[in-house]
């Protein structure tokens, strides 16, 4: 090696450390190109492949009169909407989901959230703030039906509401029995055995389904908000009861504001989820019950595309609801920020 | 348990969690009596609604060791003789066996390849800045209001014609679409977790010699495990949930999940309802599911689901 040799090299190795410190800034190494090409790219793929895509297609679809069966279908513009909203079903179908949307995110998440309270300050009031005593137990218990799927919860609620052998009506009729053996000693008529079918009576099926699906979800509101409740600092409890703010006050006034967010989480899937409520309808009631009375218009747009074959009448009913779903979400986001606003 | 035997000072006190601590004699405050009342009430509120939870529950558990008849007549009694019969009826006849494999491949698969896709997806748009990464996070949570239903239909051809839905093949492609639709929340949650991390962290291993491959699977993916651990969870619960993807795009009987197979079970058999049997099915798909998430309870405690916060 000459001296001359040294030092074109020792050139060589600068020329090439500027280059990288240059390309570093503008141009990335190669590796990195791979490293996001695989991170980014596939999630990506799959994600516009599977979820993107079909919901890009549906709003076409929605604008065709294709049967889902042939290849063939025509340009019908908005017909399908117009047809929909001659349809005494869909508008059917559509009160009750508003029913849901307003019946479950109210009633889950009070209870969900008395709850919480109860087992995360409603302790004694002797030392510290605290839970009642089990609190942990309460917690597990409660979260069990949400472990389970929600086929099974609805077929579960079908045994339990049955007219005949339903646990239902064999509870109330263990109720009847002392009831009516006071009748029996004064001699009135006893009452008769309770055999309604919840889910077939017009009155109680759509309540009887709400109350399924309520059961379900407590307790996984519950733990959301018990950690919600747990990251409060003891101090600002602990000063409340001592200005004198009682377990209720405290609770609506003191934890309710600190826990807004997972309130506002909890509203806007509670609500996605009472426009959907597909599986617990479509178990309890698999044709909407008698004279539709639990029929949601997932069930219906379901049943429309695969039963009936009127792809492009289904789809047009799916963006419909999907602009539904997204307006409840901005407004009961948009109400939890300006309020967060005002504060 | 070791609580503190002097109740000297108000904060030795209130540590939270250990029931010892109630007893420890404390001065009664002047609105302590409505203490006692309260809590008889909220013990009474909270049994309560833990009866409404865990009596469905057993009944249908000692109700699987019944013969139909029995079911019917008397819906409270025990069984005379517990029928065992009903358990391998449901595993043979009503292949609830089979459906459960299915479920478990679903299932199984799904979790490991949304775990995997949506941690690299979420740990490159939090770490990484380049044009684009708002509108691609964005776009992904986004995701998180679709109604699926809108999709389901398109989605179906989508998957028939790239020849995902035939045969042993559609177990692909929901597997495909289970992982496409759980992908939203996972990147959503598991992104602020990754943005939580550390810098020094990653530029320790940078200064060491590791690339981004091995700084992402060796030093990111196992510090971010608790996070990792809790979203599984939850979609493993979301997988084992899902109804209406398998419903419309796993039309084969072979390809079955248990809720497709026990809905099927139900309607199937209109009026010779094999109670027995159908009880029984429900217990032993219920039950895994109880036991996994009583082991996993821990993990759940500290509070994961889905924030507003980011």
């Amino acid at each position: 090696m000459t001296a001359s040799g040294v030092d074109v090299g020792e050139r060589e190795t600068a020329a090439a450390t500027r280059g990288v410190a240059r390309r570093r800034r503008r141009v990335p190494t190669p590796q990195r190109m791979l490293f996001f090409l695989v991170f980014l790219g596939i999630p990506l793929a799959v994600y516009l492949m599977f979820v993107v895509s079909p919901f890009a297609q549906s709003f076409y679809y929605s604008l065709t009169n294709w049967s889902g069966l042939s290849p063939s279908m025509e340009f019908i513009g908005l017909a399908n909407y117009q047809r929909i909203f001659d349809d005494p079903v869909f508008w059917k179908s559509l009160r009750n989901n508003l029913a849901l949307l307003i019946a479950l995110p109210t009633i889950t998440i009070v209870l969900a959230f008395a709850l919480a309270v109860m087992v995360t300050i409603g302790g004694s009031t002797h030392g510290g703030v605290r839970g009642v005593r089990g609190a942990g137990f309460y917690r597990v218990v409660s979260f069990f039906p949400y472990a389970i799927p929600a086929v099974i919860t609805g077929i579960l609620f079908n045994f339990i509401y049955h007219p005949g052998g339903g646990l239902l009506n064999g509870f109330l009729n263990l109720l009847l029995t002392p009831v009516n053996a006071v009748l029996g000693i004064v001699g009135a008529e006893p009452m008769q055995d309770v055999g309604t079918a919840w889910l077939g009576d017009q009155r109680f099926a759509l309540a009887a389904v709400g109350f399924a699906i309520i059961w379900t979800f407590v307790g996984f509101y519950m733990v959301l908000f018990v950690a919600g409740i747990k990251s409060i600092p003891q101090e600002v409890l602990e000063a409340a009861r001592i200005d004198g703010s009682g377990r209720f006050r405290t609770s609506v006034q003191i934890v309710a504001p600190m826990v807004r967010d997972n309130i506002s989480t909890a509203l806007v899937y509670m609500g996605i989820f009472a426009l959907d409520a597909f599986t617990f309808v479509s178990v309890m009631t698999p044709n909407g019950g008698t004279d539709n009375s639990t029929k949601v218009v997932s069930l219906h747009l379901y049943q429309t595309a695969f039963r009936d074959g009127r792809f492009g009448e289904a789809s047009a009913m799916g963006v419909m609801m999907a602009v539904v779903t997204m307006l409840v979400a901005v407004v009961v986001i948009g109400l939890g920020r300006s309020k967060k606003e005002k504060r | 348990m070791s609580a503190p035997t002097h109740p000297s000072t108000h904060a030795e006190v209130r540590e939270r969690g250990s029931g010892e601590q109630r007893r420890i004699p404390v001065r009664r405050r002047d609105r302590g009596s409505d203490g006692a009342g309260f809590s008889a009430l909220h013990h009474a509120v909270l049994t309560l609604w833990a009866l409404l939870v865990i009596l469905p529950l057993l009944w249908t558990v000692y109700t699987s060791f019944k013969t139909s008849r029995e079911i019917l007549t008397d819906p409270f009694g025990l069984p005379e003789h517990m029928q065992w019969e009903n358990y391998s009826r449901a595993w043979q006849e009503a292949k609830i066996g089979e459906y459960f494999l299915n479920t478990l491949i679903v299932v199984g698969a799904g979790l490991v390849a949304v775990m995997l896709l949506g941690a690299m997806c979420a740990y490159v748009l939090a770490r990484f800045q380049f044009p684009g990464n708002r509108a691609i996070y964005y776009g992904m949570v986004a995701g998180l209001t679709f109604p699926i239903f809108l999709a389901v239909v398109p989605l179906f051809f989508v998957l028939k014609n790239m020849g995902l839905l035939d045969g042993r093949m559609g177990l692909v492609g929901v597997i495909l679409s289970y992982v496409a639709f759980a992908l939203p929340f996972t990147v959503f949650f598991l992104h602020s977790f990754f943005s939580g991390l550390p810098d020094e962290i990653s530029e320790a291993a940078a200064i060491d010699g590791a690339g981004d491959f091995r700084t992402f699977f060796q030093v990111m993916l196992p510090m971010a495990k608790p996070g990792l651990v809790s979203v599984a969870i939850f979609n493993f619960l979301g997988m084992w949930n899902q109804y209406l993807l398998p419903l419309v795009l796993n039309t084969e009987r072979d390809n079955y999940v248990l809720a497709q197979g026990l809905v099927n079970l139900q309607a199937q058999q209109g009026y010779k309802v094999d109670w027995g049997g159908m009880f029984a099915s429900v217990v032993i798909t219920v039950i895994p599911v109880l036991i996994v998430y009583v082991i996993f309870q821990r993990q759940l405690q500290g509070g994961v689901g889905p924030s507003t916060d980011k």
